[in-house]
């Protein structure tokens, strides 16, 4: 392990904390700390998480707000494009841009490309498909991580990282266990 | 629970049974997958569907040689099953919508045991039914300009103002955001199961399924959010797609269809199929599977009032249609709510159907019948009979007896008929037994939360 950090940087220090209440409250502290490349990974989602490491991405409601815009432009012009210009019919008199009866389309392709954006929007911001991620390399992480264990790490990136100072650190916090990301 | 409000009423049974951890949750519902045992009845009912399944591609198969013409429908009956089952089936669907997203925005957290399954069992209704339109013409190739807006080498576009037409966009719409919403539900139990499997072709293949999901903070932040927009986009679409199939009816002149109650009147009916069918399916399974911790008393009775709830809406619908047929002062509407109960040769579906759908549901009024899950299952079954019957009376005894009596026929379904129709349902048992298979049935990181460990300090919970 030391020779292979020796030759390539480190990813990071991952701390594993006992229960959610410990991790929540060491992700304060790192953030109180100064950390800013800190994130914490749990099993199920965390609503207290996501206001201390300050998470609230706003683009996913926009852009399936978007999605759901032009889907409501596409719905519509489909439908007059097609009874209007491309192949008009006249049913009994009636007009040819009888808008009343494109809204059920419209509103389907409305849903339709909203829903896509958003399922689109949360894989692509995400940064998935990822095939590869250093976090894995740590085993505990890889048994636990999607099961019962809580993790958090603290990234090598960070300004304020420094590998001793940063294990006491987390040591201080009550981990339970902390391991090296190689890369 | 709320200590105060638990010392004045008895509390209902819990939504997970008490005792549980992340990891026994976790462990419960991954080993149906990857522990590789089953139970006898999952090869018996594998079997069935299998079976059922063969039987629909040879009644489908001889469909297309042929033609239509092995069928019973006529003229004047000119839809009879096929739409009938379409509509059977899609009105099945239904319920897992309402249980996944529904429910979602209106934070009933017993839905967390039953929606994977339920909205599993969404998409193969949605399956199912969406293979009668294609047949239905006993030409499926000509669907394609005949449903579909693209550019051909006649020139000839779809008709917009069709309900026809609208029913092809609600459909396609329902069958891919349901796929998306339970394919975004299933991300981190993708996950959970590549971590656990033991094989290593197996993990890869769930780790390509998850996509390398990772349960980062950042992740389940945009999970939540992009979650919950698609629960609030699938609630008025769910409610749109059975209000466009009642459309279908509603628009049309004939007597018996061309009524406003049609579309609040039918999405209750696919509701309460569609309750009907969750029973169905989560009654055996949570005794072959042993969840009965997870799938408790307390998920079976809220479906029952769910299914008792809807049933009176549906049970209005028809004294409704029956009030409008008298005071519509039309000759022709008044004719054929006569026809229809009394007089008519198929009087006896209407009969049958009341006593289906009107009169069976009242038990569940009765906590002990709603609680016997025997009982519950036996009226799941009749309402799924019901609800079929429902569609025949509407659709059958509306059109055999027309407005012109020289034009007036019987209408007598085939074997071919019979064959197709229970052919979807080996399809159904198919589909969903391999699902059961290959795929957690219940939400296992939703299940987490549920476990006091998940308990936040100073927090009301999720």
């Amino acid at each position: 392990m030391d020779t292979a950090v020796a030759q390539k940087p480190l990813y990071g220090l991952m701390a594993e904390f006992g229960d959610v209440n410990a991790l929540i409250a060491a992700t304060k502290r790192a953030r109180a700390e100064g950390y800013r490349r800190v994130d914490a990974y749990t099993p199920f989602p965390v609503h207290e998480l996501f206001e201390i490491l300050q998470l609230n991405d706003r683009r996913v409601p926009l852009f399936v707000l978007i999605g759901g815009i032009l889907g409501c432009l596409a719905g519509f012009g489909l439908c007059y494009w097609v009874s209007v210009m491309a192949y008009p019919m006249n049913v009994g008199g009636r007009p040819f841009n009888s808008w009343p009866a494109f809204i059920p389309v419209t509103f389907e392709v409305t849903i339709l490309l909203a829903s896509l954006t958003a399922v689109l929007t949360l894989i692509i911001l995400n940064g998935l498909p990822m095939p590869y991620h250093p976090v894995f390399n740590v085993k505990r992480f890889a048994d636990h991580a999607s099961q019962d264990g809580m993790f958090l790490t603290i990234e090598a990136d960070d300004p304020k990282f420094d590998l001793h100072r940063t294990r006491t650190f987390l040591q201080q916090l009550g981990a339970r266990e902390i391991n090296e990301i190689e890369p | 629970m709320d200590s105060k409000i638990a010392t004045h009423y008895p509390a209902p049974p819990p939504v997970i049974e008490p005792g549980h951890t992340f990891e026994s949750v976790t462990e419960k519902i991954s080993r149906i997958v990857l522990g590789g045992r089953h139970p006898l009845p999952w090869f018996v009912w594998l079997g069935i569907g299998f079976i059922g399944a063969n039987m629909l591609m040879v009644s489908v198969g001889y469909l297309v040689f042929t033609g239509i013409g092995i069928w019973g429908n006529n003229i004047p009956v000119g839809w009879a099953f096929d739409i009938i089952n379409f509509v059977w089936w899609i009105g099945i669907g239904h319920a897992g919508t309402l249980i996944s997203a529904i429910l979602l925005l209106l934070k009933q957290d017993w839905r967390t045991s039953i929606n994977r399954f339920a909205e599993a069992m969404t998409l193969f209704a949605v399956a199912c039914a969406a293979m009668f339109p294609l047949i239905h013409t006993g030409r499926p190739w000509l669907a394609a300009y005949w449903l579909f807006p693209y550019p051909n080498t006649m020139g000839i576009w779809p008709q917009f103002r069709s309900p026809l037409i609208w029913d092809v966009f609600a459909v396609l719409t329902y069958a891919t955001v349901s796929a998306l919403f339970w394919y975004t539900g299933l991300i981190p139990d993708l996950a959970t199961l590549r971590d656990r499997a033991k094989s290593k072709r197996l993990a890869r293949v769930f780790g390509v399924l998850s996509l390398g999901w990772r349960g980062s903070a950042a992740h389940w932040q945009r999970y939540e959010k992009a979650y919950l927009l698609l629960a609030g986009m699938s609630t008025p679409l769910v409610l749109s797609v059975h209000t466009v199939v009642s459309f279908d009816f509603s628009v049309g002149i004939v007597p018996g269809w061309h009524a406003t109650i049609f579309p609040p009147y039918f999405v209750a009916g696919a509701i309460y199929a569609g309750f009907a069918m969750v029973l169905l399916l989560a009654i055996p399974l949570r005794k072959w599977y042993h969840v009965e911790d997870f799938i408790t008393m307390r998920h079976l009775e809220n479906m029952a009032k769910v299914t008792l709830v809807t049933g009176l809406i549906v049970l209005y619908g028809y004294m409704m249609e029956a009030f409008y047929g008298w005071y519509s002062a039309n000759q022709y509407e008044q004719f054929m709510i006569y026809n229809r109960m009394w007089h008519g040769p198929m009087a006896w579906s209407y009969w049958a159907l009341i006593f289906c759908n009107g009169i069976v549901p009242q038990t569940l009024w009765v906590k002990r019948f709603r609680t016997n899950t025997t009982w519950l299952f036996i009226m799941a079954l009749i309402v799924s009979v019901g609800m079929w019957l429902e569609r025949f009376v509407i659709i059958v005894t509306s059109l055999h007896r027309d407005f012109l009596p020289s034009s007036w026929d019987m209408y007598y379904p085939t074997a071919w008929d019979f064959s197709t129709f229970f052919g979807t349902v080996g399809l159904f048992i198919l589909l969903f037994f391999i699902f059961v298979r290959v795929l957690p049935m219940i939400s296992i990181f939703e299940m987490r939360t549920m476990v006091p460990e998940a308990k936040v300090e100073g927090s009301e919970g999720h």
